[in-house]
């Protein structure tokens, strides 16, 4: 951190707007995030509300893929990577006894950056999850479980004569919402997203936008992103990540249209990320 | 002058004029405004030059070296008396190679025969005569290839298409090389298992169960008159394959998962090496720890629950041989896990899989035809394996699936019925060269089938 960051940095105090929400899904206060003894999260609290979109944005290596990650402890995979803070799911602790990362996952699933179907046929991709979860305990409620997630993520009609094909014979905007179908199937309670259209034409990208429009009414959903017009058109709530600090949150009307910190509004109009 | 020298002499002229080409490429470009108003770089012109130089140069040495020789030795004919020539044909290289001799050495003794003098002086004047003139030619042709490529030098000269086409012709010849010997090494087998096919039916090779290919050296003496049945060699490989790939297959891929998946940079960076210690390990230290320590093992074990075990039995030498290839089972394969991408593994275990479940369902499935590939690399290896089984398996050719018996396999044979002194047109030592080809063909198809595996599902997960 050269010395015009590290003023940025200390002139961050707290974070504007309230972090809090009533009844909320999933509730973060004071997280810090260290990989290795470099500190990448530095005392963010957010809560996580039922049937809405918060997106999270920022300047590139803010802090908000390594927050969001935080959420289904992902970070756990990571060697180097130390969380501490209170986190909790429905008032149960992450890290919790009751809580281990298997359940965890399965109530808080994951869409990546860029699409990761696994090297099986489309109908394998989708039945993983239930399999591994023992979701289905005969072939045709599995059967069920994948068309159920395959239409509810908007796939099914253009892959339903193949679904024996591999996933990765699929275009890139299919891919994704294989990936969301495969989310889908474990009937999570939480769905993040991590750039889930960064890797995507504007179509596919459209297409996606409108099924996480969909998703919001049975789901809580976290969605990182770095278009801002994307964060607009499908969030609720946002949350602005600066340097590892979590600068403001509000509704995405008032973030958009009048940030109350003057690092949301200069990145809001462009003047840098 | 020697050949070597005169090549190293050619080589310095083509460094010569490849130096004066580039010269004259930058003194074009200067008069033209630079080197971007010449077609290619002053260094394509140099090389250009240069190997206008060297490659006709080359072809002239190599041309006269291969031709020398036979013309050279007509003329030697005409000065070999006629009464030589009546005694036939072995009678004139003798002659010819005592002339040849005299005038290597250039020992003229009395009882020398005059005539063979003079034709062993005639011999080295025409050599010398001979290298004079290679070295006039070739050198002359040297700098006139040069000199011609040298004023072709313009702007618009096209010089770097020509650098670029022989650069491509040198990578064909080098690619060519390996696959010529393949198709060399086949025809020699095949010519050699063809004489034998003709003393020996291809039916009774392929389809006889007994291997005993003793023959008579003389047919007044006592012996057998040799049976070739190649079943319990490729019986005997078999299992002692199937063995070795069992232990093998199970332990070099769990500790492929484990190096790839679970163990800690640390770890890895100190067991990864050490595994592949066993891969250096010669073959023939493996062959005295079969023979040594393992076989007198297995038998001391077998026997206390009752088992009759022969001292070298097929046990042995597979478990060994398995060990043996272990490092190449687990190397490959953890390349293969390794290059699994990281965003597969997040995928799942974002699911809420658990590592053994991603590992099992995911990353094993994604890098399998990697994994089947070096496990039949590894199978050729293990059918081609020769001195653990001669030292631990010993040399009768049982027919037998029994693991505790003593087998024998084809390479062994073929070392055996090569070793010592052997004739080279009887059916026993020809034997081994059909042996070699079954063997060629069985290992080929074997590695036909990784090839095609590996290159069907590769990159399937991008």
């Amino acid at each position: 951190m050269n010395d015009s960051h590290q003023d940025v940095f200390d002139n961050i105090k707290g974070t504007v707007g309230d972090v809090t929400v009533d009844n909320p899904k999933m509730r973060l206060s004071n997280v810090d995030v260290f990989y290795g003894e470099k500190q990448a999260i530095f005392d963010v609290s957010l809560d996580i509300a039922n049937n809405e979109v918060i997106a999270m944005i920022g300047p590139s290596g803010c802090g908000k893929s390594t927050f969001l990650r935080c959420l289904n402890r992902m970070n756990d995979t990571i060697p180097t990577c130390k969380v501490t803070g209170e986190m909790s799911l429905d008032g149960e602790d992450l890290y919790g006894p009751n809580l281990d990362t298997v359940l965890l996952r399965a109530r808080v699933g994951m869409v990546f950056q860029k699409p990761n179907p696994f090297a099986k046929s489309i109908y394998d991709n989708v039945a993983y999850g239930p399999r591994i979860h023992g979701l289905a305990s005969n072939r045709a409620e599995l059967d069920e479980i994948v068309v159920g997630s395959l239409q509810k993520a908007g796939l099914y009609d253009e892959v339903k004569d193949r679904l024996d094909a591999p996933g990765t014979s699929l275009s890139g905007g299919q891919q994704q919402r294989l990936c969301i179908a495969r989310t889908i199937a474990v009937s999570p309670e939480v769905i993040l997203m991590d750039e889930p259209c960064s890797a995507l034409d504007p179509i596919a990208t459209a297409k996606i936008e409108e099924l996480i429009d969909e998703l919001r009414q049975n789901y809580a959903i976290a969605i990182v992103t770095h278009s801002m017009q994307q964060a607009a058109r499908v969030s609720q709530r946002t949350a602005y990540f600066h340097l590892g600090k979590l600068v403001e949150v509000g509704s995405t009307n008032h973030i958009f249209t009048n940030p109350s910190h003057e690092l949301t509004e200069n990145y809001i109009t462009g003047r840098f990320g | 002058m020697s050949t070597t020298s005169l090549l190293l002499l050619a080589l310095c002229l083509a460094f010569v004029s490849f130096i004066f080409g580039r010269q004259k490429a930058y003194a074009v470009a200067r008069a033209h405004g630079g080197t971007r108003a010449l077609h290619s770089l002053p260094g394509h012109y140099g090389l250009m030059v240069g190997l206008w130089c060297a490659l006709p140069a080359l072809a002239i040495i190599i041309g006269w070296k291969i031709f020398e020789g036979p013309i050279v030795s007509s003329l030697l004919d005409s000065s070999i008396p006629q009464a030589i020539h009546d005694k036939g044909d072995k009678a004139v290289e003798l002659y010819k190679n005592e002339i040849n001799n005299l005038a290597a050495s250039g020992k003229i003794s009395e009882e020398s025969d005059a005539a063979k003098v003079g034709a062993a002086n005639r011999l080295n004047s025409v050599r010398s005569y001979s290298a004079i003139a290679l070295m006039i030619f070739s050198l002359a042709v040297a700098v006139i290839g040069a000199a011609l490529a040298y004023r072709k030098i313009k702007t618009d000269t096209q010089a770097r298409p020509i650098v670029e086409g022989i650069v491509r012709f040198f990578l064909v010849a080098s690619a060519s090389i390996a696959i010529l010997t393949t198709v060399g090494i086949l025809f020699s087998v095949l010519f050699e298992s063809a004489r034998f096919f003709q003393q020996v039916s291809i039916v009774e090779f392929v389809t006889g169960t007994k291997w005993s290919p003793q023959t008579a050296i003389r047919a007044d003496q006592a012996g057998s008159s040799g049976s070739f049945g190649a079943i319990p060699l490729f019986l005997g490989t078999l299992l002692i394959s199937l063995i070795a790939m069992l232990v093998a297959v199970p332990f070099g891929l769990m500790s492929a998962i484990y190096l790839a998946e679970y163990a800690s940079p640390r770890t890895r960076a100190i067991v990864k090496p050490l595994l592949e210690i066993l891969a250096g390990i010669p073959t023939v230290v493996y062959g005295f720890f079969a023979a040594l320590t393992v076989a007198p093992l297995i038998r001391k074990l077998g026997e206390s629950i009752g088992l009759s075990v022969s001292s070298e039995s097929a046990l042995a030498a597979g478990m060994v041989m398995g060990i043996m290839i272990i490092p190449f089972v687990s190397s490959l394969s953890d390349d293969v896990i390794t290059a699994v991408p990281q965003a597969m593994r997040d995928g799942s275990s974002g699911l809420g899989a658990t590592k053994s479940e991603t590992v099992r369902k995911v990353v094993f499935p994604a890098a399998l035809p990697g994994i089947v590939g070096g496990v039949l690399l590894a199978a050729s290896r293990a059918i081609g394996e020769t001195m653990i089984v001669v030292m631990a398996a010993g040399l009768a050719a049982n027919l037998t699936i029994n693991p505790l018996e003593a087998v024998t396999t084809v390479t062994v044979q073929i070392v055996t019925l090569l070793t010592g002194d052997q004739e080279f047109d009887s059916a026993k030592t020809l034997a081994a060269f059909a042996l070699g080809l079954m063997l060629f063909i069985t290992t080929l198809i074997l590695n036909v089938i990784a090839l095609h595996v590996v290159r069907k599902y590769r990159e399937q997960y991008d």
